[in-house]
């Protein structure tokens, strides 16, 4: 069994009566393939957001190898190595698809600070983004803004730019999401790619890319961890199917 | 557009173009043609180099301001009360102090305002000039009050050339001198990966946050760093004009720049040289023909501007050209 990566002990988030996250304890290897799901309104996004620090815990504690991160801000944490994607596309609309990828990069090269060379002499941090850009088949749209772009291939944008970080820990907000499916495959293929040392949970909708990628499953019902166990522990546990999978094979 | 070709405009963005010496030739050549309009010259010198100052925080990080006359005042203030006060009317230091005085007045109210955006920030902005107009009112003694400070005499420029009261050609090329090496740490600025991190905050802030970058301490440190340009401004202003009252720190003032800067375009730097020159240009014929009246016409031109053309003239020049290109 290899290191824990990333743990919550109990972990718990209340708006005024509304209990969004209820202690939730959780458990993530290095370079683990682990999914997470759940009906609409389960908490997924919420959880990302615990583990990121948009959101503070009203209760519990997040470790990142061992060490307290509750009270981190956002950017130490990404500094740590834990990057994300959102659910809804959060990009540099009004810039070119490369220079969306060469922010993130020169981010995690500390560029970002330098206030004297031109940006455009960091030919380091322009081979980075172009090889991400490729990596996601972004190469021909490289150089279009992204507002020019359909929604399905500004998804690939958001997980370029998480890869620009170089994380240990990558957490895909349902990545997939709006698109095509005869384009899914280019996600799932950027996933498949990572590597083995990178610790990626995702949460998706798409049962099939769930069931292909995740070793692992937990199930999130009303902000509590319902069930966790391999991908066919969860498939053949009668109550996910009747809380969340029988309804969504039915469909 | 292929990566290569991605690849290879990002890398060379920073580079000067030819046409870039037009500005700069057009201003020496004005010297020479138009001697007897230099004082309206440095006039304009003086907003295009305002005017950018207010190009990097809200062109370039998108920070909305209303207030940016405070920092022109203050560099204005601080080298006529230094030189009322403790006969320090050496020009080039003055500039210095001036710039000092205005970006430590930028961090700190950076600091604070810069925690709230959009109306809020707005607001807070406004606030800060207006509670500095008042302090200048206050402390007369000082500042002159509401009569300012007049007849302020300045030692000549690098102790070899006097100002010129009458004609105001030392104060023309000194404006453009400063202006220039304004520019050119400016230009340096906007293009380098800090530069470009500005523009990624103006863009998406969430985003920013969530690749690890120090958000707030950079906006901070663009604002304080256009703090320090404006207050450089309002010293050569005050400076060529050996004259300061409490219209350096007004609304009108702040207004107008951020008109000058909505006018000729924002987040391109050439748009402070062109909304310049177009706002007082107008102002200028305006007032003459219709002394009363003359803010009509600035007004219509807003209206228009903002109809037509949102990226202002710089704007509207690209999207001709992209027209008859396409053709």
């Amino acid at each position: 069994m290899s290191a824990v990566l990333l743990e919550t002990q109990g972990l718990s988030k209340r708006f005024g009566a509304l209990e969004v996250a209820r202690a939730i304890d959780f458990r993530l290897e290095a370079g683990a393939r682990h999914a997470l799901i759940g009906p609409n309104g389960a908490g997924k996004t919420t959880f990302v957001n615990l583990l990121t620090g948009v959101l503070a815990p009203t209760d519990g504690r997040v470790l990142l190898d061992g060490e307290d991160v509750t009270r981190l801000a956002p950017a130490k944490r990404v500094k740590r190595g834990i990057a994300r994607t959102f659910q809804i596309n959060q990009l540099f609309r009004g810039l070119p698809v490369l220079e969306n990828v060469a922010l993130a990069v020169a981010e995690r090269l500390g560029a970002g600070g330098d206030m004297a060379r031109p940006a455009g002499r960091r030919a380091d941090v322009l081979a980075e983004a172009g090889r991400l850009v490729e990596l996601l088949h972004l190469g021909a749209d490289a150089g279009r803004r992204i507002d020019e772009l359909p929604y399905g291939r500004q998804r690939l944008v958001e997980i370029a730019i998480a890869l620009g970080l170089e994380p240990r820990l990558l957490l895909l907000d349902e990545p997939a999401a709006g698109i095509p499916s005869a384009e899914s495959h280019i996600v799932l293929q950027a996933i498949a790619a990572l590597p083995p040392d990178i610790a990626v949970l995702i949460i998706e909708h798409d049962m099939d890319l769930v069931f292909r990628f995740a070793e692992r499953i937990t199930v999130l019902v009303g902000g509590a961890i319902f069930a966790e166990g391999t991908r066919a522990e969860i498939a053949a546990n009668r109550e996910v199917r009747a809380v969340y999978l029988g309804t969504a094979l039915d469909a | 557009m292929s990566l290569q070709a991605a690849t290879l405009e990002a890398a060379t963005r920073h580079r000067l173009r030819a046409w870039e010496a037009l500005p700069w030739l057009a201003a020496l050549g004005a010297f020479f043609l138009f001697p007897d309009y230099l004082a309206f010259g440095t006039q304009v010198l003086v907003m295009i180099l305002f005017a950018l100052s207010l190009d990097l925080v809200l062109g370039y990080a998108g920070i909305v301001t209303l207030g940016h006359a405070a920092f022109f005042g203050a560099g204005a203030y601080t080298v006529a009360m230094l030189a009322a006060h403790a006969g320090w009317n050496e020009p080039l230091s003055g500039l210095a102090a001036a710039a000092l005085v205005a970006g430590l007045l930028g961090l700190a109210s950076g600091w604070v305002l810069l925690r709230t955006h959009g109306l809020t920030l707005l607001m807070l902005t406004l606030c800060t000039m207006a509670l500095l107009e008042q302090a200048a009112n206050m402390f007369s003694g000082f500042t002159g009050g509401f009569d300012g400070m007049p007849g302020l005499a300045y030692r000549p420029i690098l102790g070899l050339f006097e100002f010129d009261v009458l004609y105001f050609r030392t104060q023309y090329l000194y404006a453009l001198a400063v202006l220039f090496a304004c520019f050119i740490a400016l230009r340096v600025l906007v293009h380098s990966s800090f530069g470009r991190s500005l523009t990624g905050i103006r863009e998406n802030l969430l985003r920013m946050h969530a690749v690890g970058a120090p958000v707030r301490a950079r906006q901070v440190l663009a604002y304080a760093v256009s703090a320090a340009l404006a207050g450089v401004a309002g010293a050569v202003f005050a400076q060529a004009t050996s004259y300061v009252n409490l219209a350096v720190l007004g609304l009108e003032r702040a207004a107008g720049v951020l008109i000058i800067l909505i006018l000729g375009g924002y987040g391109r730097l050439y748009g402070a040289f062109v909304g310049a020159l177009a706002y007082l240009l107008l102002e200028h014929t305006l007032s003459k023909a219709y002394p009363t009246a003359w803010q009509l016409g600035i007004g219509i031109t807003l209206v228009l501007v903002a109809l037509y053309a949102r990226n202002g003239i710089l704007g509207l020049v690209d999207a001709l050209r992209r027209r008859w290109g396409a053709r």
